[in-house]
């Protein structure tokens, strides 16, 4: 259903036209097997605490998500309606997979799963959160992340 | 979602990014890519199916032993058709709006719809232990009133304080499409596919032609912020390009 020939074409249209910035190449970090790294979910679902205001158009912020955080007080307030939400509205894994993290970690699979994960809303261009992910950069290490799943919407 | 990857991985965090639009991350090159054949919205594929969610979560992780990038991998597994319905023919509301008694208004049509759905929406919100419901902080009913009033007087100004009009009608009008969303897919032979959702709304409800109101009288507003959002961040474009708008 991504596929951007099953869109509409208009969307499809907008899709294909949507500016990408040209990044190069980063160099791949390497890590610890697996079975030892820590992870940390990045999201751009427009996720964060229902105590928090959403996100509105433009904002290049982000907004701090306790691993611990009950299912109820997570919200989705991303701007675009584009998108399917009743995925969500059934289930938060299928955005924000920290139940599956939690499996993994107790499978030995991944080392173990980060106290805090993150979300930023992905309608803002990219490149003006910039600032704000390298203020991310301190957290994650304090936390001793060495694994993000960045996940879309 | 490509861009955070290289801001991450340059200083020094290992990433991989799940993909939804394959184009943008053939375009951004991040360092690690598993791209998946959902729906968008639906990144790690099926509600509801650790199964299926683990399955895709390990083959992105599994990137992350890779340090030969940039890698896009492409996730074999599609979505499994889910249910009965969902072979293309549709999904049907089975709850079946009373009758209005008499010449009605649009606010009382709207709220004796609502009520009808009441049940189904505090079922879905029993069974998931939660709701998204509530983005605004006001009841449903108090939304409603607000759309209603809207749709008839693009003046009617949003009873929430501390955030822009703009932001308001945000909030409320996706505050009545959850209600709707939620109601809908607690009702039995619902086969989970979202566009029937849509088709149902904005075809057959009268949340979905009061919010179609709303959206005209928009765009009689002297505030480009409102209209912005009732253009562009109200009707999704599956809703727009079948209704020709």
């Amino acid at each position: 259903m991504a596929r951007i020939e099953d869109l509409p074409p208009a969307f499809a249209e907008h899709l294909i036209n949507l500016p990408c910035a040209e990044m190069g190449e980063t160099p791949c970090v390497a890590g610890p097997p697996l079975a030892r790294r820590r992870v940390a979910i990045v999201s751009t679902a427009g996720l964060g605490r229902k105590s928090e205001g959403g996100f509105n158009p433009g904002d290049a912020d982000y907004r701090v998500i306790p691993a611990n955080l009950p299912a109820g007080d997570l919200t989705m307030s991303h701007i675009s309606v584009n998108y399917d939400r009743t995925g969500f509205q059934e289930d938060i894994n299928i955005a924000f997979p920290i139940d599956r993290l939690r499996e993994l970690a107790a499978a030995g699979e991944i080392g173990s799963v980060a106290d805090y994960h993150y979300s930023f809303m992905g309608a803002t261009d990219p490149t003006e959160m910039k600032a704000a992910v390298e203020s991310l950069i301190g957290p994650l290490k304090a936390d001793d992340v060495d694994a993000v799943v960045l996940i879309p919407v | 979602m490509s861009a955070i990857g290289h801001y991450l991985e340059a200083a020094g965090l290992p990433t991989v990014s799940i993909s939804l639009i394959r184009l943008h991350t053939e375009k951004m090159r991040p360092p690690r890519a598993l791209w998946v054949p959902y729906e968008l919205g639906r990144p790690l594929g099926v509600p509801n199916d650790p199964t299926f969610q683990v399955r895709v979560l390990k083959a992105a992780l599994a990137l992350l032993e890779h340090t030969d990038g940039p890698i896009l991998l492409d996730h074999a597994e599609d979505a499994p058709a889910r249910a009965a319905g969902d072979a293309g023919d549709g999904w049907v509301c089975p709850v079946s709006f009373p009758a209005p008694a008499g010449a009605e208004t649009p606010a009382a049509a709207l709220k004796r719809e609502i009520a009808s759905l009441k049940p189904w929406q505090a079922l879905a919100e029993e069974r998931r232990g939660r709701t998204t419901v509530g983005q605004s902080g006001l009841s449903i009913d108090a939304v409603a009133d607000y759309v209603a009033a809207f749709a008839a007087d693009e003046a009617t100004r949003p009873p929430l304080e501390g955030v822009t009009e703009a932001e308001a009608f945000k909030r409320l009008t996706d505050d009545l499409q959850a209600f709707y969303q939620e109601a809908a897919t607690a009702q039995p032979g619902h086969g989970g596919r979202h566009v029937d959702v849509l088709d149902w709304f904005w075809d057959q409800t009268q949340a979905g032609q009061l919010l179609l109101a709303c959206r005209e009288r928009a765009r009689d507003s002297g505030d480009t912020r409102l209209k912005f959002i009732a253009e562009r961040l109200l009707v999704p474009q599956l809703a727009r390009a079948r209704l020709d708008l």
